[in-house]
């Protein structure tokens, strides 16, 4: 490495950090290809069907892992259309706004102490910032498509994410309280020690509130109310087809995965293992993520749609004041001989 | 004051939405009974309701006598009849078509019908390249009836006795 | 030219072009997608300034909040944009005073230490911008802090108050009170007996 560090001078940092980019896009892509796939058979099992399992590689079944592979080929190689009188530099520029804050957010989340593209002071509200740009994809493809489903569900995307972002920033307020920083690092570290040191059992509401926006965040069902396929048909990317619909997936797929990589390092401890015996690493916060991941399909199989101002009422009039009141509380005992317990 | 109180944590805590949790949980390991289509299959009632046929008596004459009754009550209008005075003297249908397009498949021109001429057979699987494909002629229904005749009437037999 | 400056004159230049974006476009939606442009380059402009905090927060106020809302409205608006700039140049004076006053007090901020300002110093790599501010903000500017914090209190307080009517005609539901509805006191089991004469109970 070092030999090849002196061949490239100047141009290795570019060279390295392009390759630890890629190193971490494409098991994303991946894995955002294989959560649509266990989406599906779990969501199938739960509703005592089997789901996909015919599609597999060189005539072998392998129950139906390559599904992904053949959406993927499929959606790529449909047209795109252009609806009538739909702004075109804004339509489709809309999905590129939606993937851009899905993927540049993953900048500064560690996998493990030192597997992490950029350690910096201030990765938690770098995070937040990014993650209230996506919200420009859904309000600009829902205003771009000039279609009023897709509008409705860009006007609903829009209140909503909004209101579930107070409540998500206070949440993590309550994190950042905790562990006296705002690297994400710092975080997990300030978590160690087993199970009941991290930040889920004595920031309960808040994660329950971080876990719940967090659903809302990425307009999941129940929240999914920016899609409402019941009522709006699909919403934001109603007019969307072909490739443009199928980076609108991948945001919400790689904005889910990100989501819980967040729940596991602010409130389960990351790469930290639940036993002190155990050796940290990289395998436990796959394990915590996939335990987010599996508890967002089970979400999904198990609640109806929230009733548009049920969705307001719980942002605003209960999470809200949860959220305060359990600031206040940690404050409080931060000035107590209690502190201990939060750090 | 107390349902209060235990109202407030019932809510906090999420019960009831963790039952409703506990349920599809539960049905994550529960027996799956889907069927995989082409490797297994439902098993179908006599009556069942696909492709049409035009059935023969054993002389090999055709049953059909043009009375146009399954015309009449046909409420998708799919079937088209035309009919003329055959060299014997009887009405026999010139053209007799069914367009499966439009086809509701819901039974009514098999029950109108006084000769059991036109049935629906067990057939699902059948499939038009091009639309005209699904335009099914006289010819083209006899020949499904020729072909399908024993279990046509091992159906009718089956069923005789409710009707 | 080092990267530093190449990146300061992309991001400049994206922010010029943005900016006039936000006048020239005819389309409000467009204006206001600009205006979101021009404060996420400025944004990087304030990061190559090590102005992390600052540049994170205006990327969270005003792009992920405040432009949402802006958008919001300017979305549902249905403006005849020929109206619109029929007076256009009668605003000549206002904004040309407006912009005098804008260089005069850029004028003043570049050219600081002519008017006896010290320019900043380089921060070693371990300097905290946020914790500073925060350090800040809670001992020196404590009061005026709080004071800011109050007077957005009183506006949101205010803002709601203005837009609360009671309409006793009005046939809203409340969530809360729906929400907290529950089977008991609602439903009734009753076990009828069936009332067909021939019918008789299998074990009688």
């Amino acid at each position: 490495m070092d030999y090849l560090q002196q061949l490239l001078g100047p141009a290795w940092l570019p060279i390295w950090t392009l390759a630890k980019i890629i190193v971490i896009v494409l098991p994303l892509l991946i894995a955002v290809a294989y959560l649509t796939y266990a989406e599906r058979k779990i969501i199938g099992y739960m509703q005592i069907r089997i789901g996909p399992n015919r599609v597999g590689f060189f005539g072998y079944r392998l129950i139906g892992l390559g599904q992904p592979i053949a959406d993927a080929v499929k959606l790529m190689t449909k047209e795109i259309v252009l609806p009538t009188g739909a702004d075109k530099p804004l339509f489709l520029l809309a999905p590129v706004l939606a993937i851009g804050p899905a993927l540049a957010a993953w900048a500064v989340v560690p996998f493990t102490e030192d597997w992490v593209l950029a350690n910096i002071d201030a990765s938690l509200l770098y995070i937040m910032a990014i993650t209230s740009m996506g919200v420009y994809g859904v309000i600009v493809a829902g205003w771009a498509s000039n279609s009023k489903y897709a509008f409705l569900g860009a006007m609903r995307s829009a209140a909503q994410i909004v209101s579930y972002e107070i409540a998500m920033g206070f949440a993590l307020v309550g994190v950042l309280m905790a562990a006296q920083s705002l690297n994400m690092v710092d975080i997990v570290n300030a978590q160690k020690g087993g199970f009941w040191q991290w930040y889920w059992l004595p920031l309960f509401p808040l994660f329950l509130v971080y876990l719940i926006s967090g659903v809302a965040e990425i307009n999941r069902a129940p929240f999914d109310v920016a899609e409402g396929e019941s009522e709006i048909v699909a919403g934001f990317h109603l007019d969307y087809s072909g490739m443009a619909f199928a980076v609108f997936f991948l945001a919400e797929y790689a904005n889910m995965i990100l989501v819980s990589a967040l729940t596991s390092i602010l409130f389960l401890g990351g790469w930290l293992s639940p036993l002190p015996f155990l050796p940290d690493g990289f395998f436990w916060i796959a394990a915590k993520m996939s335990f987010v991941l599996f508890l967002f399909l089970w979400f999904r199989a198990t609640f109806p749609r929230y009733r548009y101002d049920q969705i307001m009422r719980l942002g605003w009039k209960v999470f809200i004041p949860v959220t305060l009141i359990w600031i206040l509380v940690i404050g409080g005992f931060m000035q107590t001989p209690l502190g201990y317990l939060f750090h | 004051m107390i349902s209060t109180i235990k109202r407030f944590f019932n809510t906090f805590l999420l019960i009831e939405l963790l039952k409703g949790l506990a349920v599809t949980g539960r049905h994550l390991f529960a027996r799956k009974i889907t069927i995989q289509y082409p490797d297994e299959r439902t098993p179908q009632s006599p009556r069942f309701r696909g492709l049409h046929a035009q059935r023969r008596y054993a002389n090999g004459e055709e049953r059909c006598i043009a009375c146009k009754l399954c015309e009449a009550v046909c409420p998708a209008m799919a079937i088209t009849i035309e009919s003329a005075q055959r060299a014997d003297g009887t009405r026999r249908t010139t053209r007799y078509d069914i367009d499966l397009t439009k086809c509701i498949f819901c039974g009514f021109c098999e029950e109108a019908c006084p000769v059991d001429a036109i049935v629906e057979t067990r057939i699902f699987e059948y499939h038009g390249e091009r639309r005209g494909d699904l335009y099914y002629t006289k010819a083209m229904l006899l020949a499904v009836g020729d072909q399908y005749e024993a279990q046509i009437a091992a159906d009718r037999a089956a069923d005789a006795k409710y009707r | 030219m080092d990267f530093a400056s190449l990146v300061f004159y992309f991001l400049a230049a994206i922010l010029l072009l943005a900016g006039l974006r936000v006048v020239t476009a005819k389309n409000p939606v467009h204006s206001a997608l600009a205006l979101v442009l021009t404060f996420f380059t400025a944004a990087g402009l304030w990061i190559l300034l090590e102005a992390e905090f600052l540049a994170i927060a205006l990327i969270l106020v005003y792009v992920g909040a405040v432009m949402v809302l802006f958008i919001f409205v300017v979305m549902m608006l249905d403006i005849n944009i020929e109206e619109m700039r029929k007076g256009f140049w009668d605003h000549l004076p206002l904004a040309g005073l407006v912009a005098g006053l804008m260089a005069v007090e850029m004028v003043m901020v570049l050219g600081g230490d002519r008017f006896g300002l010290s320019a900043p110093t380089a921060k070693p790599a371990s300097y905290s911008n946020t914790r500073e501010l925060g350090l800040l903000l809670y001992t020196d500017y404590v009061y005026a802090f709080e004071l800011a914090a109050v007077i957005l209190l009183v506006a949101i307080v205010a803002a709601i108050a203005l837009t609360l009517r009671r309409n006793p005609n009005r046939k809203n539901i409340d969530p809360g009170w729906q929400s907290r509805q529950t089977a008991k006191g609602h439903i009734r089991m009753v076990n009828l007996k069936p009332q067909h004469p021939e019918y008789k109970e299998a074990d009688e």
